[in-house]
C-alpha cells in the first residue's frame, strides 16, 4: 500500500499528471494574456493540449550522428526533475512535518536541472543554432544563479538558520510572511525576475531567440521529444511562482494562495509582454551587477532583522 | 490514425514559410496573416522558426535549379505527416518565367502539394482559407 502511495504520489497528483495538465493550461493562458495584451483573439482553451497531441502522432526525428542517449536525457531530465519537485513542494506545503533537513537544497539543485537538460539536449543536436543556444543557456544560467542563491542565502537567515522547507512555511504562518518586509520585498522582486529567468521568457529568452536562431537548442527536436520539453516548460510555469509563494509569501494555507498565485503569473506575463530580447552579456551585467548588489542589500537588511 | 490523435493535427498546424526564390509579395502578405488583425493564432496557427517543428510548409516563388534541391532537403527535414501549400501563382505554373532556362517545372512534378493558392500576391483571407482546405483534406 505505502508503494502504491508513493507511485500515485510520483506520477498522479502532484506529481506528473497534476501538474502536466495544470502547467499546460497555464500556457494557454500565457498565450491568451498575451494575444489580448496584443488586440488578438488568441487560441482556444485546448489549445496546449491539442499541441501536445499532434506531437505524439509526428515522427521524432534524431539527427545522423548523435547520441541516443543523450537526445533523449535532455528533454527527459526537465520532466522527471520537475515531478519531483512537484512532490516535494505540495506535500511540504500540506503537511510541513514531512519536511526533512536540507530539503531546500535539494529544492534549489531540482530547479538547476532543466536548464542542464536544455544544455544537454543543445549540445547533443549537432546543430550550429544549438550549440550557440546551448552556450547562451550556459552563460544565462551563471548569469542568475548567483541572484538566486544569495536570495535563498538570506531566506535561510531570515528563517533563523533552518534550511528545512517545512519549518520556513510553519515560521510563516506564525510569524507572518516574509514578504512583508523590506528583505522580504526585496527577495521577492529579485526572487520574480530570476523566475523570468529559468522559464526563458523576454525579456530573458536569449538562449531560443526565435528571430536570430530559429528556436535554439530546441532546433532539432521533433515529436514526442519537443512535447516532453514543452511539458517541463508548463510545469515550471506552474511551479516556480508556488516556490516563490512558498518561500516568501506564507506558502500555500489557505484559499488566498490561488489569488497570489494568480497575480504573479499575470505579472510574469505582463513583463513578458512590454519588454524588448536583452543581448547575452546585458543580461549577465543586469543579474550580476544591478540584481546582485540588491540582493546583498537585501541580506545585509535581513542580518538586522528589518 | 485515430480520430482524437487527427483532431490535434487539425487544431494545432504549425506553419514553416519556405521562401523559394520569391518576389517578396507572397511573404509580406504571409506575414500580414499572423498580424492581430487576422490573428490565425485563433486557430492555433503558429509560425516556427525550424522545419522539424513544423505541420504545413507555406513555399513560395518560381522553382528554379538553385532552389529546388534545398527545398526538397528541408522537404526531407520535416517530421511527417506534414501538408504542403503552395502560395502564389508562381507555384501552381510558373507565372511569367515559364520558359525561363532557369526555372525547373511546377511544383507537383518534384513535391506532393496538397494545396494551391492562387493569386498574385494572394490576399490574406485567401491563404487562410486554403490552410482551412488543406486541413479539411485530412479527413
Amino acid at each position: 500500500m505505502e508503494i502504491l502511495k508513493v507511485l500515485f504520489n510520483y506520477f498522479i497528483f502532484p506529481g506528473f499528471l497534476f501538474t502536466a495538465v495544470v502547467g499546460m493550461f497555464l500556457t494557454w493562458i500565457e498565450r491568451k494574456v498575451s494575444a489580448r495584451v496584443q488586440m488578438r483573439v488568441g487560441p482556444p482553451w485546448y489549445q496546449s493540449y491539442a499541441d501536445f497531441l499532434k506531437l505524439l502522432i509526428k515522427e521524432t526525428i534524431i539527427p545522423e550522428g548523435t547520441s541516443r542517449f543523450l537526445f533523449y536525457l535532455g528533454p527527459l531530465l526537465g520532466l522527471i526533475s520537475m515531478s519531483i519537485l512537484a512532490v516535494m513542494l505540495f506535500t511540504m506545503n500540506f503537511s510541513p512535518q514531512t519536511s526533512f533537513a536540507g530539503d531546500l537544497i535539494v529544492m534549489v539543485y531540482l530547479l538547476a536541472l532543466p536548464p542542464i537538460g536544455v544544455i544537454i539536449g543543445g549540445s547533443a543536436s549537432r546543430n550550429p543554432f544549438a550549440s550557440i543556444g546551448a552556450s547562451r543557456e550556459m552563460t544565462q544560467y551563471f548569469a542568475y544563479e548567483l541572484p538566486f542563491l544569495i536570495v535563498i542565502a538570506g531566506i535561510v537567515l531570515k528563517s533563523g538558520g533552518t534550511i528545512k522547507f517545512g519549518e520556513i512555511i510553519e515560521l510563516q504562518k506564525s510569524n507572518g510572511p516574509f514578504l512583508y518586509s523590506i528583505s522580504g520585498i526585496i527577495f521577492g522582486m529579485v526572487m520574480l525576475l530570476v523566475m523570468q529567468a529559468k522559464l526563458g521568457f523576454v525579456p530573458f529568452d536569449i538562449p531560443e531567440a526565435e528571430q536570430e536562431i530559429m528556436a535554439g537548442p530546441y532546433i532539432e527536436y521533433s515529436g514526442v521529444a519537443l512535447g516532453v520539453y514543452k511539458i517541463s516548460k508548463g510545469m515550471m510555469l506552474f511551479l516556480l511562482p508556488v516556490f516563490i509563494i512558498s518561500l516568501v509569501w506564507g506558502g500555500i494555507t489557505d484559499w488566498w494562495a490561488i489569488l497570489k498565485f494568480l497575480l504573479i503569473i499575470v505579472l510574469i506575463i505582463l513583463i513578458k509582454n512590454t519588454n524588448p530580447r536583452l543581448r547575452i552579456d546585458q543580461t549577465l551585467k543586469f543579474f550580476w551587477i544591478f540584481l546582485g548588489i540588491l540582493s546583498i542589500i537585501g541580506l545585509v537588511l535581513a542580518v538586522n532583522r528589518l | 490514425m485515430g480520430k482524437f490523435k487527427l483532431w490535434g493535427l487539425k487544431k494545432s498546424p504549425w506553419v514553416f514559410h519556405v521562401a523559394a526564390a520569391s518576389c517578396n509579395n507572397c511573404d509580406i502578405e504571409i506575414l500580414d496573416v499572423l498580424t492581430p488583425r487576422w490573428d490565425v493564432e485563433r486557430f492555433g496557427i503558429v509560425l516556427v522558426g525550424s522545419p522539424r517543428h513544423a505541420d504545413v510548409l507555406l513555399v513560395t516563388g518560381v522553382l528554379n535549379r538553385k532552389t529546388l534541391p534545398r527545398v526538397l532537403r528541408v522537404y526531407e527535414e520535416t517530421p511527417k505527416p506534414c501538408l504542403v501549400i503552395g502560395v502564389g501563382t508562381c507555384t501552381c505554373h510558373c507565372h511569367m518565367f515559364e520558359k525561363s532556362y532557369n526555372v525547373v517545372g511546377p511544383y507537383d512534378r518534384h513535391l506532393p502539394v496538397d494545396v494551391y493558392i492562387p493569386g498574385c500576391p494572394p490576399k490574406p483571407e485567401a491563404i487562410i482559407m486554403g490552410v482551412v482546405k488543406a486541413l479539411q483534406r485530412l479527413g
